[in-house]
Parts: C-alpha cells; structure tokens; sequence
C-alpha cells in the first residue's frame, strides 16, 4: 500500500518565532488588527510504501524524529491516509 | 605538522579562507569533499560557513548526514578537534555533537558586520593563544545564528563552562553591536564536554591578517597550530 503523510513541523510553543511577528506585524499593516499569535512552520507532503497505515506512520514519526524536524526547537504532527 | 582537513559542502563558501588561515599558520591544510569517506590523517577538521545545500529544510541539516561526518564523528570521539564556523556550527548542533540549535535571527534581517566577543574558555585547541576575558572583533555574517537550547542545557553549559564565546552585554554600549541575533545569554560559541569540538558563529578565517581589515581571528589559528592532539583510549583501542 502507498500511503500520503503530511507532516506539519512548528515551531515549540513558547520559543520565540521572528517570522511569525514579522507575519503578524505585517497583516496588522493590512488592516488585519484581529489576527494573533500568529507562528510560522512548515509542511512536507510524502509518499511512503508500506504493509499497514501503522507501519507507514512508524516510518513517518522516524523520518520526523531523524531529519524533518529538530527535536530542539520544533513540534511535528503526522497525518497518514491512503494514497 | 598539523593536518588540517577543510570539510567542503555544496554550498560552503567560506572553504577557501579556512584553508587558507591555516596554511598562515604553517598547517598543512587541504579540502576533503563531503561524499569523502576519508578525513585523510586530520589531526583538525573545520567545518567551514556557507550554505551547505543551501540551508534547505533548515541549515546544516542535511549536511549533517553527509558521508564525511560519520567520518567526523570518529574523529571527534577519538578526541582530534573540530572547529565549525558559523554554517559548520550549524552543523555540527544537528550533529548532536555540540548541544542546542541555531535559529532565525531574533530581529530577522541577515546580519552582516563586526562584532565583539568576550573569550571565556582557552581550554580548547582553537582558543588556547587567548587570556580569558579578552575581547575580539570579529566578522559575523548569518541568518540564522540564534544560539537557543533548553533551560537544563543552558545551565548545564554555564555550569560545565561549555561557552567559549559570547557577545558583549547590551550595556556595554558598544559600537560593535551586542548580540546580533537574540543568542540566549549571549552565547556566540560553545564547546563539547571534552573541549575538543568548538562551535562559533564569528567568522576568524575572514578576519586573522591587518589586511583584512580585522586580525584578532588569527589567535584561533595559532592556538591550532600549537595544539598537540592527545589520542583518547578509544583511538588507542581502534589501532
């Protein structure tokens, strides 16, 4: 089975997050004063081969841990659906 | 002679002047590739600034996986030193070899001018020429350096004495901008338990001859040269 993972790495709560102010300052410029806590991350979409949805996701939450998120500063959370 | 072996990335650019600051110092400097397998007889390894694939996903984290570094973290667990100049701190903090990450300056412009920086360790092979507590000036020119790492760390570090490196307090007032980038507690450069792996921001390879400008880089380079690597047990046990 092919199975799509959607990761979404953010940066932790509680760290300060410049792109996120530089974002909110911005959109407050545009006229959007309600908008807040406004925080940056970064989605990777990808493919894995797998036997089961569990096993796609065990392999996902390695990739995460090894290489797609810093486990120093970044948060990640995982979808899986079938491809 | 001092084998100094000036790890090359796609997108290092500062592999040049690495080379060069040590061949000043009378090294035997000389690139390996990062598909290398081989540091060649290194008794130093830099990892040099840049933008080694072009900091994609974030910097330094696919170099980290390069096939030389298996080959630098050998050496760094036989104790040869490693020096990683801004992108190669970078590296080397996802390496897991130094702790704590490097992130997007707090003010989020690229910063690129001198700064000044407070020495704190010269117990490590690349700051052994300096008295503690001296000030230098040196180039700093990143994106993302803002030295972060979790509390317990942070204290760890000021415990063990793990900064080498920090930039001047805001107080001082000085022209030569205190920290460029948010870095907590100022940090500009760290060094692992053993001392023998140094990570920093500034860039001494750009700034150690008059004619540059700047030369207070150059005492990172003589405190290398005049280092004597001291082969720990386990270089001992691999021969």
């Amino acid at each position: 089975m092919t199975y799509r993972v959607n990761v979404r790495v953010m940066p932790r709560s509680g760290l300060l997050d410049p792109q996120g102010q530089a974002v909110e300052h911005a959109l407050s410029a545009l006229g959007f004063a309600e908008a807040g806590e406004v925080r940056v991350g970064r989605a990777i979409q990808l493919e894995v081969a797998a036997p089961s949805r569990a096993d796609a996701e065990a392999r996902a939450r390695q990739m995460c841990d090894k290489l797609l998120a810093n486990p120093v500063t970044e948060d990640y959370l995982l979808e899986v659906e079938e491809a | 002679m001092l084998n100094v072996a000036v790890v090359r990335f796609p997108g290092s650019n500062s592999d040049f002047d690495a080379l060069r600051a040590s061949a000043a110092v009378g090294a035997n400097s000389y690139f390996v590739w990062h598909r290398d397998g081989d540091l060649r007889g290194a008794d130093v390894v830099i990892l040099p600034g840049g933008f080694s694939y072009g900091d994609y996903l974030r910097a330094g984290a696919i170099a980290r996986f390069s096939p030389i570094m298996s080959a630098v973290q050998r050496h760094a667990a036989e104790g040869g030193a490693v020096l990683g100049i801004c992108n190669g701190f970078q590296i080397l903090c996802e390496a897991q070899l130094l702790p704590g990450a490097l992130m997007r300056n707090a003010g989020l412009h690229f910063v690129s001018k001198p700064v000044d920086v407070i020495i704190e360790r010269t117990d490590t092979p690349f700051t052994a020429d300096f008295e503690v507590g001296r000030r230098v000036r040196l180039p700093v020119a990143h994106g993302e350096g803002r030295f972060l790492a979790a509390d317990d760390t942070l204290r760890m570090l000021e415990a063990e004495g793990r900064v080498v490196l920090r930039y001047v307090a805001d107080s001082e007032g000085s022209p030569y901008q205190p920290n460029p980038n948010g870095s907590a507690a100022h940090i500009a450069g760290v060094r692992n338990p053993t001392g023998n792996v140094v990570g920093m921001m500034p860039h001494p390879e750009r700034a150690d001859d008059p004619v540059l400008g700047l030369a207070d880089g150059r005492g990172f380079f003589t405190s290398m040269a005049a280092w004597k690597p001291q082969p720990t047990i386990a270089k001992v046990l691999n021969r």
